[in-house]
């Protein structure tokens, strides 16, 4: 599973409240949430990620508030991976249950720049970038975790698992 | 074993496992809130499965947005109710009947020692006071738990903090956790277990404890967690029905690492916006005006703050211009305080005093900031934006700072009053 994309840059401790502030969640449509994202921290954010944006950010990306509106608004407004050098574990969890692939990369901030051309190859645990032309280690996803992306996400992959009588 | 290994082997049925693990583990107890539980009830009619797991295991809580404060949270309270009713859900808390999620698992009885509760809610780490191993997760997972009552986890590397000395008076648990996550950060335990013990921690009342376990989250940890003594089983007697099995630490129990603190030097701790872990002690704060003070949250919104708060302002007046927002953590704790007279002698100071509910906490309503303002909070977190405008400022701190805070317009050192 490879995804690739251009680079936007976030700091430390990015916490689910600013991702998708408390009073956007009266709301369960994902394309309404993705209008938000990101808004107190760089409000041009949403016409960035349009068309396809890799996230590279700090340590404990989405701490806080477990709302799964966050990795949700930041899927839907076209954030096709998130690398950080360690994420917050609900979100981390809540990510990857939605299909939205997420990787550590230790040395990543330091290696990228806004707009870098960026290529993430989940299985294998390796974070290109193309424009720098570097290699850098990042995790290695579990196989069940890889089942759950590529089914793009935890629902569609208990589908699959779904017998013909409605019971897992 | 520790405890939280303990807890999670005999979830997954094994006799032993050891960190790193990954273990699928039968849930015991699910809770969801009125903001994550739409979200899982969507997704949950998505998988395809009829019926819930089990609907004597699951606890729905309307919290965050109570009494409904538009028309949006209305139509999500509604969307509970009905799925409430056609699930048979066992234990489904409406307006007027909980209160904030985890104040009514933990009165409730839906937290008992040794058991696997998880929550759509990040401070689900709370129920650890109890000497249960609760963890937040987010709406799509909860949905499957719901349809098979199974989950996977990773076995957390566990951190301890043996904690000794004699608090100073006006210094307590609210100060003591503030203080660990302003060491240790708020990555410090990032997907690890936080376990308290130590004298201190042993002659602390449930309260407390619950204070300490619920901010564990801020510094990533899974879950916060005290084995269980006489005065857990004290407390859950009254309120669980059926057989407990607690299940306690070995005395040679592993730990990645073991921290010994003395609290007697302690002053009252304030963290200093917008990170939890930006935490200073109040001398170094203190003469900062505010403009708000909130008293409430799953974190100090029990009947032993609001007492605390009442014994402050008593015969007192809250400073002009500053408002003091009282939101008492559940219909239990509000009945209580109204029982002592708690709530009168607030108001007499010139507390306004909400319903139970997240409110001003979780920045939904009945509290919020305008830009420039500043806010003193017994909550969890002071993110910007948290409550309102984020161009606020928030302060966390104890009951008793917040209280003296409100009396004298600006942060104030309660033993100084
Ligand atoms: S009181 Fe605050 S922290 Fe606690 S559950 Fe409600 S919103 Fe979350």
């Amino acid at each position: 599973m490879k995804v690739r994309g251009k680079a936007v840059i976030f700091g430390d401790s990015v916490n689910t409240d600013v991702i998708i502030p408390s009073k956007y969640l009266t709301t369960l449509d994902p394309n309404e949430l993705a209008k938000h994202v990101m808004e107190g921290l760089d409000p041009t954010f949403y016409e960035k990620a349009r068309g396809g944006v890799i996230i590279v950010a700090g340590k404990n990306f989405g701490c806080g508030s477990s709302r799964e509106h966050a990795p949700i608004a930041l899927k839907h407004a076209g954030v096709k991976c998130i690398i950080a050098k360690s994420f917050a574990r609900i979100f981390y969890r809540n990510a990857i249950n939605i299909g939205l692939p997420v990787v550590e990369c230790v040395q990543i901030l330091e290696k990228t720049d806004n707009d870098d051309e960026l290529l993430v190859n989940l299985a294998v645990g390796e974070v290109v970038n193309l424009t720098k032309n570097l290699r850098l280690q990042a995790s290695k996803l579990p196989n069940f975790i890889l089942e759950i992306i590529s089914a793009g996400g935890l629902v569609e992959h208990l589908k699959r698992r779904l017998g013909k009588n409605g019971k897992l | 074993m520790n405890i939280s290994e303990k807890i999670l082997a005999r979830a997954s049925c094994r006799k032993e496992v050891s960190p790193g693990e990954i273990v699928e583990a039968n849930v015991d107890v699910a809770m969801v809130n009125d903001i994550t539980g739409p979200l899982a009830i969507e997704t949950f009619r998505k998988i395809g499965v009829k019926k819930v797991w089990d609907n004597t295991r699951i606890v729905m809580v309307l919290d965050h947005q109570v009494p409904a404060d538009s028309a949006k949270s209305a139509e999500l309270h509604k969307m509970m109710r009905r799925f409430a009713k056609e699930q048979n859900i066992r234990y489904f808390y409406d307006v007027g009947l909980g209160g904030v999620c985890h104040q009514v698992m933990v009165e409730k009885g839906h937290v008992r020692p040794g058991e696997l509760i998880l929550g759509a809610d990040s401070h689900t780490c709370t129920y650890g006071a109890l000497g249960a191993f609760g963890t937040g997760i987010g709406s799509t997972e909860m949905a499957a738990v719901f349809a098979t009552g199974k989950i996977w986890l990773k076995v957390p590397e566990t951190i301890k903090f043996n904690v000794a000395g004699e608090f100073q008076k006006f210094v307590g648990a609210k100060d003591l956790i503030l203080s660990i996550i302003g060491q240790i950060g708020a990555d410090g335990a990032n997907y690890k277990a936080m376990e308290f013990d130590g004298p201190v921690i042993r002659n602390m009342n449930i309260s407390d404890r619950l204070t300490i376990c619920n901010m564990a989250v801020e510094a990533g940890a899974k879950t916060g967690i005290i084995s269980p003594d006489r005065k857990v089983m004290a407390y859950i007697k009254k309120r669980v029905d059926g057989q407990i099995k607690p299940l306690k630490s070995d005395a040679d129990a592993r730990y990645e690492k073991i921290f010994d603190l003395d609290v007697s030097p302690l002053e009252p701790q304030v963290a200093c916006p917008s990170s939890v872990d930006n935490v200073k002690p109040v001398s170094e704060v203190e003469g900062t005006p505010i403009d708000q003070a909130f008293i409430g949250s799953c974190t100090n919104g029990r009947i032993e703050d609001l007492r605390v708060a009442a014994k402050i302002v008593k015969g007192k007046k809250v400073k002009n211009n500053v408002r003091l927002i009282i939101t008492p953590a559940s219909r239990e704790v509000y009945l209580q305080a109204l029982r002592e007279g708690l709530l009168e002698t607030l108001t007499e100071a010139g507390a306004c005093i909400c319903n139970p509910t997240c409110g001003a906490c979780f920045g939904g309503q009945m509290g919020l900031l305008a830009d420039g303002e500043t806010c003193i909070s017994s909550s969890n977190r002071n993110f910007t934006g948290r409550m309102g405008s984020p161009k606020a400022d928030i302060y966390l701190a104890s009951p008793a700072t917040v209280a003296a805070s409100a009396l004298k317009g600006e942060i104030t050192d309660p033993r100084r009053l």
